[in-house]
């Protein structure tokens, strides 16, 4: 076992560590295997049974809870819609990944700047606006979960400019459930589950949206497939 | 640090904190309550995290080795920390390495731990909190009072005169005119840390959680700047005591649930980041991960006691604790305040001064820390097992060795009385005289006891003593050879 950091003191400290929680252990039978040990898993996959509508109603009604703004189209009316919202906030520079479909900002008079490793942070402060995809949200805690994903890009692009909006498809991209979330991720994926905007209650737990991250988060609800858009 | 006692006698004192911690433990804990209540599996979830964060400590060498594997693996390299000491000159070499004079912090409680921020200023690096909170703490050359809202004990006036004054010392001044509104005052720690954040090359993070089998580290916030810290940066350095590692991916389902709602009352916090290893273009490109002992396999080793261990520092126990909400949380001494400081800090450290001596007293035994634990840890349980180790002694592990401790010495009167006790109660002829004495001269009765029984009227009153003992006044009334017995009146 050489993945310590190579020195060897750190070996050291590596079987001292070790050693002493064998020894701590004395009272966990030597024959005992981690699973003999056992977990009972009772606990409920999803916390009711909803027809796929209901799922979004709730996904909307949580989202939105939390002080993110929720809005529903359908493929066709994507592209305004978000020419709409971008124009209405006086968006300039909208940062997309590279990923994301061209077609979903054709209607909008923005300059895009695209995702890129050779974006600074600098460069991503002085951008208004990100328009990302998500790899699930999920309806019973009102999160979305972006899995770095083609149409997501870069975890700082969605944390860095001021206004997310975020584009859900109601079809295959609704789950119910944190372990229905789990179960669909992939660990070795950088994740980020996002629910509602930046927040703070550290000030007489008064709560305050906008405190690093963006201070409006949109979240767009797809009826239908947008992505040959 | 003085004994808890002293230092709550101080607080309890003082109206101000005595306001600001009540009006924020009484609002978080009626929060909670709903967002529990929102789930009808609460207590299996709850059971399923005890039983999960008990079979990782029962096996947790096993899935340590596991966890190096998979971090090495996904391009991070693991380091092993026995104690403090190392743990921080682990992360000040890794600092130096990259030629860097400041990093950015995320906040954490193992941090505050070791002292860090001490030991990189000693080697000339600046670090500085990001946390709104831990912010209004380093700029207030102040400690952190609450697990969750280490600023608890501060009102925005306080907040928005400690910004003013401070901030400038630190780099971008607060705001000309800045008032004491709440977002007024987010937005000054916005304006102040953004400079820091877009600059910064190297952070230094903590971690909720680390997944053995895929070697993924989970970071639960609610600001961005934990995002901030961990996307940013060129260099991640993430200190982690070794009790939050949990075996399997699907583990994190039942923590994902139970921290958020236990914690800040919400159903999902704004901001979790999970990050396995490096991930080329996008985030650091080097991932250190500092794995600390200091104090917790002596804990492991305590088989009452190694419960502290399921702690997933989700502070529900702080918010329900009637002695946390009017001692406030720097009169625990230590960075974990509340019950579960009280069980925690004397594990970690030992029971090495008046301070961890007295923490396991820093409690009425209530049992309402026990009901709102999300990992079901018996805090009253180990609290009265530790009473136990403080005044009889016995059997502990300090630094990895087996050794045995002497009671603490203050107790040696209350180990005599107890004695006494004990024989007086064994032999009823005594107790009878005992308690008839006692009877007639009641009026001499001093208020507070002298000698060593001082410290224990020091905060009670000596309870009163009736003009007769109940044995008399049964011989009197109903005992007496010409008294009917109520037995032969039924009859």
């Amino acid at each position: 076992m050489s993945a310590g950091s190579g020195r060897a003191d750190g070996d050291a400290s590596r079987e001292r560590v070790l050693g002493r929680i064998r020894r701590a252990l004395a009272d966990v039978p030597r024959y005992e295997r981690p699973r003999d040990h056992p977990v009972v898993r009772d606990y409920l996959r999803t916390h009711a049974e909803r027809t796929p509508a209901e799922s979004v109603a709730l996904l909307a009604e949580n989202l939105a809870d939390y002080r993110a703004v929720v809005h529903r189209t359908d493929p066709a009316g994507l592209p305004p819609l978000l020419g709409r919202l971008l124009a209405s906030r006086g968006a300039r520079r909208v940062v997309v990944p590279a990923g994301l479909p061209r077609g979903w900002l054709a209607g909008a008079r923005v300059d895009l700047v695209p995702d890129a490793a050779a974006l600074t942070p600098r460069e991503l402060d002085s951008a208004d606006s990100v328009v990302t995809g998500c790899a699930l949200a999920i309806a019973e805690t009102g999160t979305v979960v972006l899995d770095s994903g083609p149409d997501q890009g870069r975890r700082r692009i969605s944390l860095v400019p001021d206004h997310h909006l975020c584009v859900v498809r109601i079809a295959d991209q609704v789950v119910d459930s944190v372990p229905q979330a789990l179960e669909r991720l992939a660990p070795e994926r950088p994740l980020t589950w996002i629910s509602g905007p930046s927040a703070t209650s550290d000030i007489e737990l008064d709560r305050v949206e906008g405190v690093h991250g963006p201070r409006t988060l949109e979240v767009i609800l797809v009826d239908g497939d947008p992505r040959s858009l | 640090m003085p004994a808890f006692p002293r230092a709550a006698a101080v607080s309890t004192r003082d109206g101000g904190l005595r306001a600001n911690l009540r009006h924020a433990t009484h609002t978080i804990r009626a929060k909670r309550a709903a967002a529990v209540a929102e789930l009808d599996d609460w207590e299996r979830l709850r059971a399923a995290g005890a039983a999960i964060k008990d079979r990782t400590l029962r096996h947790l060498d096993h899935y340590l080795v596991r966890l190096e594997e998979n971090v090495t693996r996904a391009g991070g390299t693991v380091h092993w920390a026995a104690d403090a000491a190392e743990a921080n000159r682990i992360v000040t070499d890794l600092v130096r390495a990259t030629g860097e004079r400041e990093v950015v912090k995320v906040k954490s409680m193992v941090t505050q731990e070791i002292g860090l921020n001490a030991a990189l200023a000693e080697a000339g690096i600046r670090a500085y909190e990001t946390d709104l909170a831990e912010l209004i703490v380093q700029l207030g050359d102040d400690l952190p009072s609450h697990i969750l809202v280490p600023a608890i004990h501060r009102n925005r006036g306080e907040i928005r005169d400690i910004f003013r004054d401070r901030m400038a010392q630190w780099g971008r001044p607060a705001p000309e005119g800045l008032t004491d509104r709440p977002a007024d005052l987010a937005e000054a720690a916005r304006l102040h840390l953004r400079e820091k954040f877009l600059r910064s090359k190297v952070a230094i993070s903590g971690a909720n959680f680390m997944v053995a089998e895929t070697g993924t580290l989970v970071v639960v916030e609610s600001e961005g700047n934990g995002r901030m810290c961990l996307t940013l940066p060129e260099t991640l350095i993430s200190v982690v005591g070794i009790e939050k590692t949990v075996p399997t991916w699907q583990d994190l389902e039942v923590f994902l649930q139970l921290l958020p709602r236990s914690s800040t009352a919400e159903r999902m916090n704004p901001y979790t980041s999970m990050w396995t290893g490096t991930t080329a273009e996008d985030g650091p490109r080097a991932f250190h991960l500092v794995l600390l002992d200091n104090g917790r396999t002596d804990t492991l080793a305590d088989r009452v006691g190694r419960q502290a261990l399921r702690c997933i520092r989700c502070s529900a126990c702080l918010n329900v604790c009637p002695v946390y909400e009017r001692a406030g949380g720097h009169a625990y001494g230590s960075p974990y305040p509340g019950p579960i400081g009280a069980i925690l800090t004397p594990q970690l450290r030992g029971l090495i001064s008046p301070l961890e001596e007295s923490l396991p007293y820093a409690s009425s035994l209530c049992g309402a820390c026990y009901d709102a634990c999300p990992v079901a840890i018996d805090i009253p349980e180990v609290l009265v097992h530790l009473r136990e180790r403080v005044v009889e002694g016995g059997e502990v592990t300090v630094r990895g060795t087996r050794t045995v401790i002497k009671p603490a010495r203050k107790h040696a009167a209350e180990r005599a009385l107890m004695r006494t006790a004990g024989w007086v109660l064994d032999h009823p002829a005594a107790l009878r005289h005992g308690q008839r004495l006692a009877a007639r001269t009641r009026r001499f009765h001093p208020r507070r006891l002298p000698g060593p029984g001082r410290t224990w009227t020091d905060s009670r009153e000596l309870p009163e003593m009736p003009a007769e003992s109940f044995r008399d006044w049964w011989a009197r009334t109903r005992g007496g050879p010409t008294a009917t017995r109520p037995r032969e009146q039924a009859s």
